[in-house]
């Protein structure tokens, strides 16, 4: 502890001058503390949020690409803001992250930025995806592998995709200066070694910090509900739910389906506020499910843990993985992830 | 220091091939520098005096040294027949100083001359250049010359690549280098010599700048990875260039430990040693240049490469990205920063302070406390945010509780706790992101796993709302303080007294910096003294439970008093207006305890308690104005009151009048026949021991306070003459 040559005097100064922040509340770190005790010291979710709309997706969005976002499974992170990231600058990031990859796959071989690799890294803006005009854009970062053959239909065969975004991002934005870009929730598609290469590169390159985002049994329940009460013409899939009974030599795995307008009907019989989804109903609808599970096996399913739900809307999973099925609720869906992955970087 | 010495350095700083351990604050590195023109300085004097006595004997050996020198000087001499033999002798002259004491600057220079001009054969110039030893520092001019022999091509390839294996030795040794610095075009052409190519690169290794790096360059050394394969020796200089310039180049370094270059020291380790022992004393633990990763750990991370806490590493990608549209200024502008690389030593922090290089990740800072101190001053907002949630994060996903699935690396965690420690504790500040984490964890903590850190964590708190801490923090570890053993709950008590001390510090250098607080806010004086206030009340209430959860155990009543050895002095110490008493609870625990320490350090506080208190009535009267923090006359009755039942108890021989009252039917009930005199000095238990001793002795009672204070009891000795002494007399 003596291993530092502690002089009293500077601290000191600086000291003070926090002090006076701290009271203040001004600085941007001070708001971040603030928001921090906040959510520490109440219930960590509000304890009502508004169903998902139909497509809030802003009008320039680009719906080819919006299409490519949907039926595949993303592995979701947090991310802390990107430091000095610019969107101005996406081609650059394009040749050091492929020159970086490069790198990264023959290790120890130096390569030269900008060099002609059997791979290439594109970034591009996702427009329109956003809940209010002040939220980052999001950008979505592809790795493809070109072809040998110099053929024309130069197809590049993508081997992984990320895309970063924030949805109602306004709680993290307020908290920042300037000089950061808040892209909150990150989803990744395809080999974890890409996405840990690529997150490396992010976080050496804009001093960020992604860390997986779990989806707790708690959180869990509220898409069930939320996704429940979307509005939908048709319905494409069950409603399921798997539950996780920890016991050995193997867990054991309960599947319970709802044929989803039956779900809908159970929904809306709890169902009292207009447009909006209060923890009350979240429970109320759960312990319904629970009670008539009980009543046909006599399994206690709150004893267990909810590991998976799966709507028309989306289905995730505790792991942290999300299939997003319905283009109408994308903008909702991505909008509770943001949240969550805001709660995580506070 | 050691512990700190020992945190892994960045790439650059490992390239000295002295290798110390240069990371460290260098605050004495100006006084290192003066230790060696000092024992130039003697260099020189030595010389003056062998030239003054020429010929004594005990410069024999110098003598016969200089006459070689000049013999070499000269050329070999065609016609003698005893060439061999001459030459054989001076060659041993040589050999033998330069091994055993080194050879002065002038020698190296003309040998060196010598040795590469071609004068004498190869086998000749081999045993020179092998005998190259300085005896402290090797003139840069002498380097320059030898380097301008190379280009005649005079000397074989195998005095060539010696050369080079002695440049690369001895770099540390040259006094300057940016005479050398600007030949790197020259040593880099050689590097298309085969043979001579691994010992360029690590010539090269050493030497480079970061404007030494160019896309050109870069080209050229990827054409020989190219032709040669992965070499080690071009992998350390390709990384290096990658350091220097990332928009150039990309290269990963497997994540196993290598050695990329060949030991070109060989030849000359025990010189080197002797040298470096000449010129800094003891020295330092072998380094071998390694590249990559400082510290290897056997589990393999998924992300976020192989340690917790990033590498040192100046150059942001994002402050070079957009470099097509940078124009000529810009350019020249950013070589105008000081890479974080060079900064070594405190004074060149000072000079570059407003030019800093960051690294390109903060969290990177922790390992450094020259950085630490930039971090100290600095007011750029956004420095203290990155640090912020790199931190946050960090801890948050290394925490073995927090999150269930990572008992593994424990022992990390744990290491990683300590670095931010030492941290706060060089800052004396505690970090945000810290505190953030304890709101997160502290519910979630077992009380037991890595609890020293943890709990040093807690005695690092900012300065803040005590009541808005309380139910983030403070509440749930008062849960954890009630469950837990005695030991714990010593822990916490100690953690608990640093953090009084640590917001008195601030506070106190807050009013000094700003003596009028006239704020509207919450920012006066006074809602910062309730702050403290609550938090002492806060561990008043723990105090008293845990007394009678632990059986009023004395060793838990040491720490509860520590605190208030604390508390007590705040007025004096911290000049801050404040005085807290200790509850009844603990006051008749320490009254009533079999221990004479105990009861000594009670009486201690009691004299503090007294000494403040009547500080702090001076004050009043000097200052007559009504403020606000005068203390209400509720503090002195309470003092008064437990003076009172003090002085009954252990002087007057009256207890349970004043102050605690007993009715004295229950006191007869105890059955004890003269309970008046038995808490008095002589029969109080926790001095019976004393009494006994001194009886045994046979000495007058008289002399019996006497003997107490000359058997260590201090505070009793202070409490009595400041209280007692004067008014009364048994």
């Amino acid at each position: 502890m003596d291993s530092y040559d502690t002089s009293e005097s500077t601290p000191r100064h600086s000291a003070s001058s926090r002090l006076k922040d701290y009271f203040i509340g001004a600085t941007p770190l001070q708001k971040r503390l603030e928001s921090v005790r906040k959510l520490t010291s109440f219930i960590p979710t509000p304890p009502r949020r508004k169903i998902p709309q139909c497509s809030q997706l802003q009008e320039d969005n680009d719906p080819q690409k919006v299409a490519f976002l949907l039926h595949k499974q993303w592995t979701l992170y947090s991310l802390t803001p990107l430091y000095k990231f610019s969107y101005t600058n996406l081609k650059e990031y394009s040749r050091l992250l492929s020159a970086f990859i490069a790198a990264e796959k023959q290790k120890g071989l130096a390569v030269e930025v900008g060099e002609d690799f059997n791979i290439k890294v594109t970034f591009s803006t996702l427009l329109g995806m956003k809940g209010t005009q002040r939220d980052s854009e999001a950008f979505l970062v592809q790795i493809l592998s070109k072809s040998q053959l110099p053929s024309e239909n130069r197809e590049h065969k993508v081997l992984w995709t990320g895309w970063f975004c924030c949805i109602f991002g306004d709680s993290l934005l307020e908290t920042v200066s300037e000089d950061f870009t808040c892209v909150p929730l990150f989803l990744a598609n395809g080999a974890e070694t890409n996405t840990a290469i690529v997150g490396t590169w992010f976080q050496k390159t804009f001093d960020c910090y992604f860390s997986p985002l779990a989806i707790n049994a708690f959180n869990l329940s509220w898409m069930a509900a939320m996704w429940t009460a979307c509005k939908m013409d048709q319905y494409m899939a069950a409603t399921e739910f798997l539950w996780s009974v920890p016991c050995s030599p193997q867990s054991l795995d309960i599947s319970y389906a709802i044929h989803p307008e039956d779900a809908k009907a159970l929904w809306d019989s709890v169902h009292k506020t207009p447009g909006e989804v209060t923890q009350e109903e979240v429970d109320l609808f759960m312990d319904c499910l629970y009670s008539h599970f009980h009543r046909h096996f006599k399994i206690h399913l709150s004893a267990t843990r909810l590991v998976r739900v799966s709507t028309s809307v989306a289905s995730a999973h505790t792991d942290g993985k999300i299939k997003i099925l319905c283009h109408k609720y994308l903008i909702g869906v991505l909008a509770y992830l943001t949240e969550l992955a805001i709660f995580q970087i506070d | 220091m050691s512990s700190q010495k020992r945190v892994k350095d960045s790439q650059a700083q490992k390239r000295t091939s002295q290798g110390s351990d240069t990371y460290e604050t260098n605050l004495l590195a100006g006084e290192e520098k003066e230790d060696l023109n000092d024992s130039k300085r003697s260099l020189k004097h030595g010389q003056d005096n062998i030239a003054e006595d020429y010929g004594h004997a005990d410069d024999q050996g110098e003598d016969a040294l200089q006459i070689a020198v000049r013999y070499f000087e000269k050329g070999p001499i065609k016609t003698s027949q005893s060439k061999d033999k001459i030459l054989e002798k001076h060659l041993k002259t040589v050999e033998n100083v330069a091994w055993k004491n080194g050879l002065a600057p002038e020698g190296i220079d003309i040998l060196l001359n010598v040795a590469l001009s071609g004068k004498f054969g190869s086998a000749v110039n081999t045993r020179i250049l092998k005998c190259m030893i300085p005896t402290t520092l090797i003139p840069e001019d002498s380097v320059v010359k030898a380097v301008s022999w190379l280009c005649v091509g005079k000397c074989s390839g195998s005095t060539k690549v010696l050369f080079y294996r002695w440049l690369v030795a001895m770099f540390d040794f040259i006094d300057h280098k940016d005479q050398i610095n600007l030949l790197y075009g020259f040593f880099f052409a050689s590097l298309q010599d085969d043979a001579l190519c691994p010992y360029v690169c690590h010539l090269l290794y050493l030497l480079t700048r970061k404007e030494n790096v160019k896309p050109f360059r870069v080209r050229k050394l990827l054409d020989l990875q190219a032709k040669m394969g992965m070499q080690p020796h071009l992998q350390a200089l390709l990384s290096l260039y990658k350091f220097f310039a990332p928009t150039l180049i990309s290269v990963s370094l497997p994540a196993r430990k290598k050695i990329y270059f060949k030991n070109s020291e060989n030849l000359w380790k025990a010189a080197l040693f002797a040298v470096r022992q000449r010129n800094q004393g003891p020295p330092p633990e072998p380094l071998k240049l390694m590249l990559g990763p400082a510290q290897v750990h056997p589990v393999k991370r998924k992300w976020n490469s192989c340690s917790v806490i990033p590498v040192l590493n100046s150059s942001s990608c994002s402050k070079e990205c957009g470099k097509k549209g940078m124009t000529l200024s810009d350019y020249l502008s950013s070589n105008g920063s000081f890479p974080l690389e060079q900064l070594k030593s405190f004074p060149q922090l000072l000079q570059n302070i407003h030019c800093l290089e960051l690294p390109s990740q903060m969290g990177a800072v922790l390992n450094n406390s020259l950085l630490l101190h930039y971090i100290n001053c600095v007011k750029d907002e956004s420095i203290l945010l990155r640090l912020y949630h790199w931190l946050s994060q960090t801890l948050q996903e290394e925490c073995i509780w927090y999150k269930m699935n990572n008992y593994e690396h424990g022992k990390e965690f744990t290491n990683f706790l300590d670095t931010i420690i030492r941290a706060e504790c060089f800052l004396q500040e505690g970090f945000y992101s810290c505190e953030t984490f304890l709101y997160k964890s502290l519910p979630l903590w077992d009380g037991f796993c890595c609890r020293s850190q943890f709990l040093q964590l807690v005695s690092w708190i900012p300065f803040s709302s005590f009541s808005e801490l309380k139910p983030l923090l403070f509440d749930h570890l008062a849960q954890l303080f009630f469950t837990s053993t005695i030991y714990f709950k010593c822990s916490v008590l100690q953690s608990l007294k640093e953090l009084l001390q640590n917001w008195l510090l601030w506070l106190s250098a807050d009013i000094h910096m700003k003596p009028v607080m006239n704020s509207p806010l919450e920012t006066t004086l006074g809602g910062s003294m309730n702050s403290v206030s609550e938090l002492i009340q806060y561990v008043g209430r723990l105090s008293t439970t845990a007394m009678r959860l632990e059986n009023n155990s004395t060793f838990l009543l040491h720490f509860i008093l520590d605190f208030y050895e604390k508390v007590c002095d705040i007025y004096i110490n911290y000049n801050l207006p404040l005085v807290v008493l200790f509850p009844l609870g603990i006051f008749y625990s320490a009254l009533l305890s079999l221990d004479s320490s105990i009861l000594n350090q009670l009486c201690y506080i009691m004299h503090r308690y007294r000494n403040n208190l009547t500080a702090a009535k001076k004050n009043e009267l000097v200052q007559k104005t009504k403020s606000e923090f005068n203390f209400s006359s509720k503090t002195y009755q309470e003092f008064n009151h437990y003076l009172t039942a003090m002085v009954g108890c252990l002087w007057t021989s009256k207890p349970f009048q004043k102050g605690l009252y007993i009715d004295p039917e229950v006191l007869e009930k105890t059955g004890i026949a003269e309970y008046k005199n038995s808490l008095n000095l002589v029969h109080h238990p926790a001095l019976l021991n004393y009494a006994v001793s001194f009886l045994l002795q046979g000495k007058k009672w008289n002399w019996y306070l006497d003997y107490l204070f000359s058997e260590g009891l201090q505070g009793l000795k202070l409490f009595i003459r400041s209280s007692i002494h004067h008014s009364s007399v048994p």
